[in-house]
């Protein structure tokens, strides 16, 4: 029964650790006055010669073919003609005092099935917000997220069925698969702070509203692996890095 | 020294018991982790490993793996997808065992054993601590089965993708079967429907409906209880049951499923 008290408590305590900060594409949007705080942002490179995507086959659902005649691409290594890598995310791995105290979000996140994939490919969230599934598809598919430090669900979802999943610890990040359609994978990450960011098509990220101090900033790639760089930041200052990330030796 | 060593560690462990002091109830029973830990290094550890990470020293021959118990993530639970199971859903499954696995029907140890191995095997994942009890999913009761209840169940099959895995008759070889793997990475076979009504977490319509609406965690066998209604789960049920041998003739369904 003690037990339960103090489980109570460590969760209120929890609950109240988190505050507001806007961010680009991570579904965490501002809530309250945030003082004017310091920016990281960039980009993220792509370095050598961007692996063509390999051509998903989908005929095993016809359904799946018809919307998306042709069948897919793969979305492991995603970068534009400039070496713009996309889907990469960035986030402030150290250097925040322990006892930080975040809102918890208010908004949901998205993750959308359609075509017989995950949009977007990489999606990262807060602990605990909610991380709305739709399936804007016509064929029935199962979500399943497969973490290491996460309570691992398995959901079938109906064309347009309501779904609503939430992960409470951190974790970068956790795979996620559609048994139904092997082809399809996407990845969530669950941080417990609001300083991250997933680069979009131009291989861009911003990281706002950041206090002042010295923080390592890593960008994690699904397939290239991670890359961090030490950064010290002043009030109200706005940073910019670039990260690079080069071909596997023999690919 | 030795003396002192020994006080030393007898200190040890009296400090480390309050987060050992789990306890199991199932119905009457009550189980106790301290009897459980000694039948588990009897009876289970050789699988299930000292740590009880599913890495004893048999794991490296069986296949399926043993579980797991660090994740807390089981197959055969009364609850939703992602819940914890049940005392009562442990103590079954190892009265039970899982059938086409290395787990065998623990009925030779008495009820008190099972139970205390229950209590047990919640050590060694936190999340039975921090996690408050999920109720089970309810299961209604099981409308009368019918060609038309079967109709619909077959219809229902198709329609939620069950034979991407499963097949089209439900035989286990689905375009999407080869490409199984369970959440460690292993390679797992989604049953074969056809095979007799031998299915690992239980063999009554009531346990194959349960399947349905919980999913097996840790496998690719979804929960579907965001995508069906109860009385469709059991229209599934019904036509699973149709699939055994002399199901379809008795049902009356041959005719039926050839598509005339």
């Amino acid at each position: 029964m003690r037990k339960h008290w103090l489980y109570i408590i460590t969760l209120s305590t929890l609950a109240g650790c988190f505050l507001a900060a806007g961010l680009p594409r991570s579904g965490a949007a501002a809530s309250g006055p945030a003082p004017a705080g310091a920016i990281v942002k960039g980009t993220v490179k792509f370095q050598g010669a961007v692996p063509k995507p390999t051509h998903i086959d989908m005929s095993a659902d016809p359904k799946c073919v018809q919307a998306r005649p042709g069948g897919g691409m793969t979305q492991d290594i995603e970068a534009d003609a400039k070496g713009n890598l996309q889907n990469v995310i960035v986030y402030v791995s150290q250097g925040l005092p322990g006892d930080s105290k975040f809102d918890q979000p208010q908004e949901s996140a998205e993750i959308e099935q359609k075509g017989c994939t995950y949009q977007p490919h990489v999606v990262a969230v807060r602990a605990n917000q909610e991380l709305k599934v739709v399936n804007a598809d016509n064929t029935t598919h199962n979500i399943h997220p497969m973490p290491n430090n996460n309570r691992e669900l398995n959901q079938s979802q109906a064309p347009g069925a309501p779904l609503s999943i939430t992960f409470a610890r951190e974790e970068i990040a956790i795979p996620v698969r559609c048994n139904i359609h092997p082809w399809m994978r996407s990845y969530i990450a669950v941080f417990k702070n609001p300083y991250f960011a997933v680069t979009g098509k131009d291989g861009s990220f911003e990281i706002p509203n950041l206090p002042p101090g010295s923080y390592t900033i890593t960008a994690w790639h699904e397939k290239l692996g991670t890359s961090f760089q030490k950064i010290t930041i002043g009030e109200s200052e706005t940073k910019t890095i670039e990260f690079v990330f080069k071909a596997a030796p023999g690919s | 020294m030795m003396t002192r060593s020994r006080v030393a560690l007898g200190l040890l462990l009296s400090c480390s018991l309050p987060s050992f002091a789990q306890e199991s109830k199932i119905g009457n029973l009550a189980g106790d982790a301290k009897s459980g830990k000694a039948l588990y290094r009897r009876y289970c550890v050789t699988c299930h490993g000292q740590h009880g990470d599913g890495a004893g020293e048999n794991a490296p021959h069986l296949d399926p793996k043993p579980r797991d118990f660090t994740k807390a993530t089981f197959k055969c639970r009364s609850t939703p997808s992602g819940s914890l199971p049940t005392d009562t859903d442990l103590y079954d499954t190892i009265s039970r065992g899982i059938y086409n696995s290395n787990m065998p029907p623990w009925r030779p140890l008495t009820k008190q054993e099972r139970a205390d191995l229950v209590a047990f095997i919640k050590t060694f994942s936190t999340r039975f601590q921090e996690e408050p009890p999920v109720a089970p999913l309810s299961i209604p009761a099981e409308p009368p089965t019918s060609p038309e209840s079967v109709q619909r169940g077959a219809q229902l099959f198709q329609d939620m993708n069950c034979w991407s895995c499963h097949g089209k008759e439900g035989r286990g070889n689905g375009p999407s079967a080869r490409t199984l793997t369970d959440s460690k990475g292993y390679p797992i076979l989604p049953a074969d429907l056809t095979a007799g009504m031998h299915f690992k977490c239980g063999n009554t319509s009531q346990a194959v409906f349960r399947d349905l609406v919980t999913g097996l965690d840790g496998t690719p066998m979804p929960s579907f209880t965001d995508s069906l209604k109860p009385e469709q789960v059991w229209d599934v049920v019904h036509y699973i049951e149709s699939l055994q041998s002399g199901g379809l003739k008795q049902h009356g369904l041959l005719q039926l499923l050839k598509g005339e």
